[in-house]
């Protein structure tokens, strides 16, 4: 038996609510298969199911908010346990979350109903949290549940949308209400990050020129649809430097538990302010065309809040790039539980000084974020040189 | 094409990939990227909008010569003159 929970769509997500079942019991389902629709501050999400097997029981009902590792269903399976992202990131985000994003959801002790009330409310299979009580201090009155389960009759549809979330009608409302949600979501999770993670802060400045000129050609053989940007490089110089050094591609809980995959979520910036962070998994066996086309695939559904959840769960590092034009150095802040983070400014020129000579080329400024508790400056050095070299020579990537 | 129809199909690409922008409002000399906040990867689908549209193929090192709407028209207007 398999309990399929609310996953964790990452350090930030407190409680989701689901939207809509796509599966009913007796469906055989697939890894990969997306079986839910959840809402969560950063939008609208499809979820996937990580094992094979059949649904048993739908134990959530539409429309209802749950904190993350909550049942949703119950699944038979031939292997044990699913939802990887979940069981990952469960103890963690169950332990100690930041208390200020969302209001404690309502447990049906604090609803205040009659028990005559409460009885046909469970035979309809009527949830009573979200009906208005007109009885004595707004309790529930079996006249109420009675009226509510005839408008669900009526309109299952909109009784549905009306309850799984204030959703805004029009689209443009829609992303505006989700940008202030996931500016939330970013607020919560950086202020956990700034009171729990020691930041230890490394720079280095990287010559950039033969990667530049590497990139150049490169493009030259290609389509203007295939082209590489150089984020494409950058992702696949910090998958080796953090295969080269694994106690940064790691996490914080209960102590230092260093992760085989290399899964790096990259930052996305929204046009409506806020960020969201998918990753690429398994970043190390990518090769550089399959990452940007991985980029070219993630930035406009990032941008249209279409993500998956398998796009934003288990990311072991992270990466900000700062946009061409835009400041030099960013120093970044971790995500929890992760223990570091790369953040490379926007390419410059700058006078550069080697063999005695004064020269002028595109430097690019690398800096690291740690985690003091996980590692030590020695070791984040380690890590930001061996990322300085494979830019320095990106034949080798 | 005249400037005054190239500039609505201009505005229209670039309204594709950054929708809430306003590219009605770009000067002739302002730089396209910096005034309407568009990242190399936004500007990169732009170009490749850009190529689809008019059927040519922008190489890279030509991305510098259409950073203003003044340019960007110039450069179309050399680009159709040699197809003729």
């Amino acid at each position: 038996m398999i309990e399929f929970r609310m996953p964790s769509l990452g350090a930030d997500m407190e409680a989701g609510t689901l939207v809509e079942w796509l599966v009913k019991p007796g469906d055989a389902v697939r890894r990969g298969d997306v079986i839910a629709l959840v809402d969560t501050q950063k939008g609208l999400f499809d979820i996937e199911v990580f094992e094979d097997g059949t649904v048993e029981n739908l134990v959530l009902k539409e429309g209802a908010k749950v904190p993350v590792g909550t049942v949703m269903a119950i699944l038979n399976g031939t292997k044990e346990v699913v939802q990887k992202a979940t069981k990952l990131e469960e103890a963690g985000a169950a332990r100690e979350m930041p208390r200020e994003v969302i209001a404690p959801v309502q447990t049906p002790p604090e609803i205040k109903a009659s028990p005559l009330a409460r009885r046909i409310a469970k035979d309809l299979s009527i949830d009573l949290s979200i009906i208005k009580g007109t009885g004595e201090e707004g309790a529930i009155t079996k006249a109420d549940v009675e009226n509510a389960a005839a408008e669900k009759k009526q309109t299952p549809e909109q009784e549905m949308r009306a309850e799984t979330a204030q959703q805004p009608s029009s689209p443009k409302e829609k992303t505006a209400a989700t940008a202030d949600s996931i500016r939330m979501a970013v607020a919560a999770a950086m202020s956990r990050a700034n009171r729990e993670i020691p930041h230890y802060y490394l720079e280095t400045k990287i010559d950039m020129r033969k990667a530049l000129a590497w990139l150049a050609e490169a493009n030259k053989q290609r389509s203007v649809k295939q082209r590489l940007l150089p984020v494409a490089l950058y992702i696949k110089a910090v998958a080796k430097a953090a295969a080269e050094v694994p106690q940064l591609n790691a996490y914080w809980e209960d102590g230092l538990q260093l992760k085989e995959a290399i899964n790096i979520g990259v930052v996305i910036s929204l046009r409506t302010g806020g960020i969201l962070i998918p990753a690429l998994r398994d970043a190390e066996k990518k090769s550089i065309d399959e990452i940007m086309e991985w980029i070219n695939e993630i930035i406009p559904r990032a941008r249209s809040l279409n993500l998956r959840s398998s796009d934003i769960t288990d990311t072991t590092i992270t990466l900000t790039s700062l946009a061409e034009g835009s400041a030099e150095t960013v120093y970044g802040v971790i995500y929890p539980p992760q223990v570091a983070l790369v953040g490379l400014g926007s390419i410059s020129e700058q006078p550069w000084a080697e063999n005695g000579m004064l020269d002028v080329r595109p430097v690019l400024v690398a800096t690291l974020a740690a985690d003091h508790r996980a590692s030590d400056g020695q070791i984040g050095s380690r890590f930001l040189m061996a990322f300085k070299h494979y830019l320095q020579e990106p034949e080798s990537l | 094409m005249t400037e005054e129809e190239l500039k609505p199909v201009i505005f229209r690409l670039l309204k594709g990939v950054a929708p809430d922008t306003e590219p009605e409002t770009l000067k002739p000399d302002d730089n396209i990227r910096t005034t309407l906040e568009i990242d190399s990867f936004d500007y990169l689908q732009f170009i490749v909008a850009l190529d689809e549209q008019f059927g040519m193929d922008t190489p890279e090192e030509d991305y510098g010569k259409i950073q203003t709407l003044h340019t960007l028209l110039a450069y179309l207007f050399q680009k159709a003159k040699k197809t003729v």
